[in-house]
């Protein structure tokens, strides 16, 4: 095809890739295995120990703060399938042709803006003094206002407020390429709702719920934002730690081990989602 | 059911009530967000006690507007130029990734290709701290060892441009390859086939086809980069960028300042991504 192909074509931009991604995502997490691996001896020296990832399997706080976060991870993403999945169902089978663009567009405008204006924006509507409390107090449904921030219940709603998005779009390029006249022949031959859901809908829509749940799973893994904000003191998350480690306590060695804990959980949960599905990576991003 | 199908009344009603409260729950935020900024009211809060634009242009010492908020600025300022390199940097370099995957065979495509996808499922906190490391024990190896002393590696305004740019240039792979796969290659052939080389059919053709890709990259890039928080927290040096410092006074309490700023964002955000539909809705 390509008759007069220099081979230096190739070189140049080949170069720039193999640069970015040696020395800015290679070399890195390389870098952080190996101090993962090292810690200070009695003496003060610098030594090959696996004392780091003693301190994060038998400090129970470490444990558990790590095991909370994969958990409630996979709470906030099964919730943010039931949240959107009407939504894009609406959106691509019920609503009028009409209102169809205008409503996707218009589904995707607040994601444009940065999370910490959408933590923001719930702070102010719950804490104690917020905008809900005033109405509920004004119209005598409460006494006085209490404190909606800083509770887990609170912190999985913000998070799943933030992860929307990522599970919406996926769903609704998935239904956009469900044929209706298969809904209206399970609907001719006697099926109802229920049954039309289970077995057209969702089997047809697996490969976008997998794509949007590893997307929403590795996003909430990694939040920091809105645990920090509106989850409260007793609502640790597992990036905080990581952040503890390196800004607080200085103890890069251990905050390495925990980072690659971090990563490990991450590309595990993804590499499950892919296997499971029998999907590939690189159809999953895009 | 769905649209050609008869529905139960019910079922159409608790839908629409179903999408109200969607919408409500997606836009209430930002709405009290940009509501609160004109509110004449030392605090973020209701009761409303009329309107004000003291929060954007006062200069008095209880209350001092964005556009009088030197600290504010400066990051405003800081985050445009963090965005601007990162946006051009990022284009740069994908829109070459984008070629390479494209166009070229060599061996080992396929794992170079895998690893190029990587940094999306790298939680940014690790890309952040995994690069804080990697500078820093590289400055430490220069000193060292050479006793030089590279400002570059240590936190400060380049560590946010690579740390942003590490992943952000993924992004525009994604884009620019995407509209380079309905590329015609006859044109390219034909070019060649009149004598050009590799580079003026790349220049004058190929580029010419994907300016799309390459504006629509350079303003997402941009967005990302202005909005990223995760993993500049690891990089910043001395000059915070909005998000990391909108973090730190939200976390200390809050003035109506945030509001301000927030509706800021909020409409550049939207003129920015209105812009960008229609210029991506008119080549389609």
């Amino acid at each position: 095809m390509k008759t007069n192909k220099i081979p230096w074509g190739l070189t140049i931009f080949l170069l720039p890739i193999i640069l970015w991604l040696f020395l800015l995502i290679v070399l890195p997490q390389i870098d952080m295995l190996v101090m993962s691996f090292r810690a200070e001896n009695d003496a003060g020296n610098l030594i090959w120990s696996i004392s780091n990832y003693k301190t994060f399997f038998f400090e129970h706080i470490y444990w558990r703060t790590f095991a909370r976060t994969a958990i409630y991870s996979i709470i906030v993403t099964f919730l943010t399938f039931v949240v959107t999945m009407p939504v894009a169902f609406y959106i691509t089978k019920v609503a009028s042709m009409r209102f169809k663009g205008f409503l996707s567009i218009i589904i995707l405008m607040p994601f444009w803006v940065s999370e910490l204006v959408r933590v923001y924006g719930w702070m102010i509507l719950l804490r104690e003094s917020g905008v809900i409390n005033h109405f509920l107090v004004k119209l005598g449904i409460l006494q006085k206002p209490f404190e909606m921030l800083y509770n887990d219940a609170t912190m999985i709603m913000g998070l799943v407020y933030t992860s929307m998005l990522f599970m919406v779009v996926p769903l609704i390029s998935v239904l956009e390429g469900l044929d209706d006249s298969l809904i209206e022949a399970a609907h001719d031959l006697g099926a109802n709702a229920v049954t039309i859901f289970f077995r057209i809908i969702i089997p047809h829509a697996t490969p976008g719920i997998v794509s949007g749940s590893i997307v929403v799973f590795m996003l909430t893994l990694g939040n920091y934002l809105t645990p920090n904000l509106i989850g409260g003191k007793n609502s640790l998350w597992f990036t905080e730690q990581i952040y503890n480690q390196f800004i607080a306590s200085f103890n890069w060695n251990l905050g390495s081990a925990f980072g690659f804990m971090l990563l490990g959980l991450s590309s595990l949960i993804i590499w499950a989602g892919l296997r499971l599905s029998k999907q590939h990576l690189s159809k999953v991003v895009q | 059911m769905i649209r050609s199908l008869p529905k139960t009344r019910t079922y159409s009603i608790t839908f629409s009530l179903y999408m109200t409260l969607y919408f409500i729950f997606l836009f209430a935020p930002l709405v009290i967000t940009c509501i609160l900024a004109f509110n004449n009211s030392d605090f973020p809060s209701l009761p409303w006690k009329g309107f004000s634009l003291d929060w954007f242009t006062g200069d008095t010492a209880t209350r001092t507007g964005i556009f009088h908020d030197q600290i504010n600025l400066d990051s405003i300022m800081v985050s445009f130029k963090v965005g601007f390199f990162v946006a051009i940097f990022s284009t740069v370099v994908g829109t070459m990734g984008a070629f390479l995957f494209e166009q070229e065979e060599f061996r080992f495509k396929q794992a170079l290709f895998f690893l190029m996808l990587t940094p999306l499922v790298i939680p940014g906190v690790i890309l952040g701290i995994s690069i804080l490391l990697f500078t820093n024990n590289l400055g430490l190896f220069f000193e060292d060892r050479l006793g030089l002393d590279i400002g570059l590696l240590r936190p400060g305004f380049w560590l946010v441009v690579l740390g942003q740019f590490s992943f952000i240039s993924t992004i525009v792979v994604l884009i620019v390859s995407a509209r380079l796969k309905k590329f015609d290659h006859s044109l390219e052939e034909a070019a060649m086939n009149l004598g050009a080389n590799r580079f003026q059919v790349i220049w004058n053709i190929t580029l010419r086809y994907l300016k799309p890709a390459i504006i629509g990259s350079l303003a997402v890039s941009f967005l990302m980069s202005f909005e990223n928080f995760n993993t500049t927290l690891f990089l910043v040096g001395s000059e915070a960028t909005l998000p990391v410092n909108l973090y730190l006074q939200v976390r200390d309490g809050s003035t109506p300042v945030i509001n301000a700023i927030s509706f800021l964002l909020i409409v550049g955000t939207s003129i920015l991504a209105v812009i960008n539909l229609t210029l991506s809705n008119k080549k389609e």
